[in-house]
């Protein structure tokens, strides 16, 4: 019984005892000096493990009584993460190196908010959620605050650590809720105590808090209060990472507590992700413009993609959850290309993050500035390129879940969004030219990644790469 | 040859691709290459844009040379081409050339210039022949971003904010569109325009929030479908991006924006609109018919006191789009056959004004009218071509201008004679403001000192205006190629209509009996 579980939960204990003898294994060596290398293997074990769920899971496996579920959704949800984490591990490697932030724990730290994420995408039980969860929160906390001489990154962290805490906070009430009242925390077992698609009253509360908790971690309206700050502290290779994987876990465990454990009282929720939702697409729209510093600026626009997917998750189908899965596939790319741009963009060797800056980018690196052109169009949600077809996804579940208020409030959000990337736009191709320009980039790994991704939100276009067959698998073991 | 319309479609984003990897460099040689390319691929997809008209059949009112493909989503990638849309292909082909041509001057980052124009025919030639509606909203949206940057990049003083007004004005017109198409997506179950085309869409009256919404679903989905065309076409009052637009965008952007892209509002009503939602477009005829009359007499108003031609003009375009649609809301033979040929001869003769704007503004590098005078005196050539153009826009018999708004005019008088008669006063302010803008520019005395030494136009700039004159005055003398190859396809779009309309009258009929 007991090697069946382990061989269920195998991927997520080969990468934690790598990052366990991995960080034993530099404390007493090397130290930093194993840094770059632990960063290359680390990224390889993660793009390993991706390939291996992708080719040897199949069908849906149980472990630990139903603690960890290991379906179609888990699989889909843990290749993106771990793939977008490779991407960004990687592209970190020669800016961190530059500027003396490259530890040993950096790598190890990702690696095990890593095994968080995947434990969380999986869980089955609401203290395998939180387990998952804190994990996943501990590492980013610390690696939020890695530049240590920095106020800012420094204050990032701290924020990020107390806002994270009130957040597990109302989780945990939320949980010990729904505990009290279902007499269970296995989340098969809370779906069988609701009658007729209706919760009990204390249920709907814990549910309520359960919700907000969730909502601090994807980050939407209103729990968002820590995201622009952090962001903009954080050093830009872990904002980078915040902006990407740990969203499509957040999103992931979402959609797994919402369908697992409340999917028979959809309406319950739906209304409530709803306004979530619409609030996240308008404040991310909105609050955006103002913005100078482009990690601020990419810190709103996640917000606001985060409501675009949250409105495939309100539809509270089974096409739903697959148009926010499409929807978080789509937008991890755009964001590892776009943060592969703004690693690169420094002058005399600082980073830089102002959007000024990029004044008549594209007379001196035209190449790199079509493709952020691109991937700022996509994110923007314009046809042809792929980050429409994320738009489409969703506004379709919402509108065929009777949500059709929805869908015109959020495609609204989408034009005075549009606005704020085509000031980029405007700085990169319409400016005047100045002489305090920008280093030209010599990394291959960021001008690759930046390159890729456009690459991939134009030909993406054809069929997005069979995605959609994938994400309709995965969302139909999650929803029945 | 299986896929022509594909061919004809990807052909110049080919042209683009290979310019945009091969071609290395800033210098001289490379902007002549680019240039080059530009030209001949624009003019290899006309030349093999007449095979499409060759093949095409307009005895056959239904869809011709489909191209069919699965896509994603259960959409579909489908291309062909009817009565109604082979025309706007066939102008687009035309023009394109020609718009290449006449940026032979360009200096400034000369690539990407052609880059973008190269992808704008690409996508403007798939709205004309997308049979899918996303796939179709694809190619109207995508428009959009190389047309932000020709203005941005290319553009006048005032580029920025033209750019960004036209960017986000018409795309929020269009995205209420997109909500609208997913609707329809929900109820028909399917994207493809063809079966589309036999749906019925709901039109029993319900209300939403306490309104009562006459014709239901129709309605609804009317507005939002009505919001992105009117916008694109423009309409009064939502024709305020356009002056900007014009005035600002380089003169080969002006003339794709008056030539082409406007015409895909009213191909718009003719593809989706009419045919697809009578009733609601029955409910809502009032008031599309008094928009176009206000914006004829407005709009030619204002014109008559502008002081930069460009903006003159694009006025005058806002007036000349008001016949198209008053022209397809009529409902009835004359007025829509009168709106297709008023569209493809706006194409001409637009184009060709904001041509002659360019000839002297690459000269003077001003478009104040005040700058100018006498022009003839030293420009005889350019003198007449522009009087030709001025004519045309006037509507003067024997161009190709007058028979758009006559037959307009007619279709309109039998449906509604208030609308017919305030339309018809735009005809004289028409020929207000356009004569006295002749008479401010070229005529009189050549008393400017600055104005001393211009020259008469090239021979490059000749060539560029023979296509143009040929057809206006040959569609003017002659209209029926044009009104042969729509007036099948018209005649079926008129009829459905009709039967339709009687259908839901009958229906409202049997249910208020019951």
């Amino acid at each position: 019984m007991l090697s069946a579980d382990l061989s269920i939960i195998l991927p997520e204990i080969i990468l934690a005892i790598y990052a366990m003898l991995a960080l034993l294994g530099a404390v007493y060596t090397v130290k930093d000096g194993a840094a770059s290398l632990l960063v290359w293997a680390t990224s390889g074990l993660f793009l390993a493990i991706a390939v291996w769920i992708g080719l040897n899971g199949a069908g849906t496996n149980v472990a630990f009584n139903g603690m960890f579920v290991d379906d179609g959704f888990a699989r889909f949800a843990k290749i993106v993460i771990l793939v977008s984490a490779a991407a960004v591990l990687l592209m970190s490697e020669a800016y961190m190196t530059r500027r003396g932030l490259l530890r040993f724990e950096y790598p190890l730290l990702i690696a095990l908010a890593v095994v968080g994420m995947m434990m969380m995408v999986s869980a089955g039980d609401l203290m395998a959620l939180y387990m998952g969860l804190e994990l996943q929160s501990l590492s980013l906390y610390v690696v939020a605050s890695l530049r240590r001489d920095s106020l800012k990154s420094t204050e990032a962290g701290l924020k990020y650590f107390v806002l994270g805490a009130l957040s597990s906070g109302l989780l945990l009430y939320g949980t010990s809720l729904v505990y009290g009242y279902a007499g269970t925390t296995l989340f098969s077992g809370i779906i069988q105590t609701a009658v007729h698609g209706d919760l009990s009253l204390g249920l709907l509360f814990g549910l309520v808090f359960l919700i907000s908790g969730l909502a601090f971690k994807v980050s939407a309206v209103p729990f968002h209060m820590w995201t622009p700050d952090v962001y903009e502290g954080s050093p830009t290779p872990v904002t980078a990472f915040f902006a990407t994987a740990p969203k499509v876990a957040a999103m992931g465990l979402f959609a797994r507590v919402m369908h697992d454990a409340f999917g028979a009282a959809v309406s319950d929720w739906s209304q409530v992700i709803a306004l979530l939702s619409v609030l996240s697409m308008f404040l991310g729209a909105i609050a955006a413009i103002g913005q100078t510093d482009i990690k601020r600026l990419m810190a709103f626009s996640s917000i606001a993609h985060m409501g675009y997917a949250l409105m495939g998750l309100a539809a509270g189908t089974a096409f739903g959850v697959q148009a926010m899965l499409i929807y978080m596939a789509i937008y991890v790319t755009m964001n590892v290309g776009t943060f592969a741009f703004i690693l690169s963009m420094s002058r005399d060797g600082q980073p830089v993050s102002n959007i000024a800056s990029l004044n008549m980018y594209s007379k001196r690196e035209p190449g790199k500035a079509l493709a952020m052109l691109v991937l700022l169009f996509s994110l923007a949600g314009v046809p042809p390129l792929v980050g429409f077809f994320g738009k489409l996804y969703v506004l379709r579940a919402a509108y065929e879940a009777g949500l059709a208020w929805l869908a015109i409030a959020g495609v609204i959000a989408s034009v005075i969004g549009a606005f704020y990337y085509l000031r980029i736009v405007f700085y990169m191709y319409f400016g005047q030219e100045r002489d305090d320009a920008l280093d030209k980039s010599r990394s291959p790994v960021l001008w690759g990644m930046l390159m890729a991704s456009a690459i991939i939100m134009v030909v993406g276009v054809v069929n997005l790469f069979g995605i959609e067959g994938a994400a309709a698998a995965a969302a139909a073991t999650l929803v029945n | 040859m299986d896929n022509l319309l594909s061919i004809v479609t990807f052909l110049p984003a080919l042209a683009a691709l290979i310019l945009l990897v091969f071609l290395r460099g800033e210098d001289e040689a490379a902007s002549r290459n680019a240039k080059w390319l530009s030209l001949i691929a624009t003019s290899a997809t006309f030349l093999i844009s007449l095979f499409i008209l060759a093949q095409f059949d307009s005895q056959n009112t239904g869809f011709q040379m489909v191209e069919q493909g699965e896509w994603l989503l259960g959409l579909q990638y489908k291309m062909g081409v009817d009565g109604i849309s082979v025309l706007f292909v066939m102008l687009t082909t035309f023009m394109m050339p020609l718009v290449i041509a006449a940026s032979w001057d360009v200096s400034h980052r000369v690539k990407e210039y052609m880059i973008a124009f190269l992808l704008l025919e690409t996508l403007m030639l798939g709205v004309f022949m997308a049979l899918d509606l996303v796939l179709f909203y694809l190619f109207f949206e995508a428009g959009l971003i190389p047309m932000f940057l020709i203005i941005g990049i290319w553009g006048g003083k005032n580029r920025i904010y033209a750019s960004f007004k036209f960017f986000l004005y018409t795309f929020l017109g269009s995205v209420l569109m997109l909500v609208a198409m997913v609707g329809m997506f929900a109820d028909a179950g399917t994207t493809d325009i063809e079966q589309l085309l036999t749906h019925q869409f709901g039109s029993e009256t319900f209300s939403v929030l306490g309104v009562h919404i006459v014709g239901g679903m129709q309605t609804l989905l009317f507005l939002a479908f009505f919001a992105s065309f009117a916008v694109k076409m423009p309409m009064w009052p939502v024709h305020t991006w356009l002056p900007d637009a014009h005035v600002q965008a380089p003169t080969a952007g002006s003339v794709v924006l008056a030539a082409i892209l406007l015409k895909m509002g009213g191909y718009g009503f003719l593809r989706f609109s009419l045919p697809m939602f009578p009733v609601g477009a029955d409910v809502l005829t009032p008031l599309v018919l008094w928009m176009s009359a206000i914006a004829i007499v407005y709009t030619s108003l204002v014109a008559l006191v502008q002081e930069d031609m460009k903006k003159l003009i694009a006025y005058s375009s806002v007036a000349h789009m008001g016949y198209v649609t008053m022209g397809i809301f009529a409902g009835n033979q004359q007025g829509i056959d009168g709106a297709i040929f008023q569209m493809i001869s706006h194409g001409f003769i637009s184009g060709a004004l904001f041509l002659c704007v360019g000839v002297i503004y690459d000269r003077m590098h001003t478009r104040d009218i005040d700058a100018y005078g006498g022009l003839v005196n030293r420009m005889p050539a350019y003198a007449l071509i522009f009087m030709l153009f001025t004519m045309a826009n006037v509507g003067l018999p024997g161009t190709s201008g007058f028979i758009g708004e006559f037959l307009t005019l007619m279709g309109i008088f039998q449906v509604n004679t208030w609308i017919a008669a305030v339309a018809t006063s735009g005809v004289i302010l028409s020929a207000a403001y356009a004569l006295w803008l002749y008479r401010r520019v070229v005529m009189g005395d050549l008393i400017k000192e600055s104005l001393k030494t211009i020259t008469d136009m090239t021979r490059r700039e000749r060539a560029i205006f023979a296509p143009l004159v040929i057809a206006t005055i040959l569609f003017g003398v002659y209209p029926a190629p044009i009104l042969d190859t729509i007036g099948p396809s018209v005649e079926a779009l008129v009829t459905n209509y009709q039967t339709a309309l009687a259908a839901a009258e009958t229906a409202t009929q049997v249910a208020v009996n019951h």
